[in-house]
């Protein structure tokens, strides 16, 4: 099984990468690009048979691949390519 | 008197923490490896400063699951003494032990520079040395620095006195201005609500001895001698 995990910052923490890259695109071109906020994606390919494998991975997700203090995650399933 | 100074693969800090350490009288510290599944027998823990696992993922994520991360939470909890400079910091932030978290710096900037920084707690474990309003000068050196807490948690920062050292102007101001970092309230360094441990950014490691610039460092680690002290002589 392949899944997405994608981490962005919470709407209340700063990103001032997110804040460059919006001004960046301002000046190219993109007056209209109101905010960028920029987090991290992680491709994962998972051997499907393991048990709880959902509630694990979640597990990981709060503890290692994010940190809820300052970031969301979503789990996304890639469809098709099971 | 005997501190363990825990090395993880990236750690670069080590050195300096142990050279710190050993030119403060009483005081004697020695390596501890990350693999290693206990870290009792030690008067208090310092996590030094580095680049641990690279920062991959974000700085302390890795680090915080160490094989002796388990036992440091557990002397923590205990109420041993534990300082965590810089990435030390971070990874204390990552496993729980201190609020909040420490994010890329508000310039995106690596800032590396002496600052001022201004003693909130006059009475803590780690500052009982200074009187309130005291400035320390150490150096930072980080591009992830910016302590971030939501409201509540930062409410209870400051109710229960847990900001122990906050950026200041050379005039002891804090202000905008001389915040290096972005840092929420120039906050330089927390405890947890048992003071008992204490994360922060600047480097009193680096700050011992007058010829790097400041010995104002020692006062840090000074007070810990002292707390432990008092605390055996309670004890005995």
């Amino acid at each position: 099984m392949k899944v997405n995990v994608v981490v962005t910052p919470k709407a209340a923490v700063l990103d001032p990468q997110g804040a460059a890259v919006r001004d960046a695109m301002q000046h190219l071109g993109m007056p209209e690009v109101r905010s960028v906020r920029i987090g991290k994606y992680l491709e994962i390919d998972i051997d499907e048979k393991a048990p709880d494998l959902e509630s694990r991975l979640h597990a990981l997700c709060r503890d290692l691949l994010s940190n809820p203090v300052i970031e969301d995650y979503e789990v996304q399933k890639r469809g098709g390519e099971n | 008197m005997k501190f363990a100074i825990i090395q993880f693969p990236g750690s670069n800090c080590d050195q300096d923490c142990l050279a710190a350490l050993n030119g403060i009288p009483g005081l004697q510290a020695e390596y501890v490896w990350h693999k290693e599944t206990t870290v009792e027998g030690f008067d208090a823990i310092v996590l030094p400063g580095g680049f641990s696992y690279g920062d991959y993922l974000r700085c302390g994520a890795i680090a915080r699951f160490s094989p002796v991360m388990p036992s440091v939470v557990d002397q923590a909890r205990q109420g041993k003494l534990v300082i965590g400079v810089c990435n030390g910091f971070q990874i204390l932030c990552e496993i729980g032990l201190l609020p909040g978290a420490l994010i890329r710096n508000r310039s995106l900037h690596f800032v590396c520079d002496m600052v001022a920084l201004r003693v909130e707690v006059a009475d803590s474990q780690f500052t009982h040395g200074c009187a309130q309003g005291t400035l320390l000068r150490m150096p930072v050196a980080h591009g992830e620095g910016c302590f971030f807490a939501d409201d509540a948690t930062l409410r209870d920062l400051n109710e229960h006195r847990q900001v122990i050292l906050r950026y200041a102007s050379p005039d002891g101001r804090v202000n905008p201005a001389v915040n290096p970092n972005g840092s929420l309230e120039n906050i330089a360094g927390i405890c947890n609500r048992g003071g008992n441990v204490f994360g922060l950014m600047p480097h009193p490691d680096r700050a011992c001895e007058a010829r790097l610039g400041s010995a104002d460092g020692a006062i840090i680690f000074q007070s810990m001698v002292e707390t432990i002290k008092t605390a055996r002589a309670r004890a005995a």
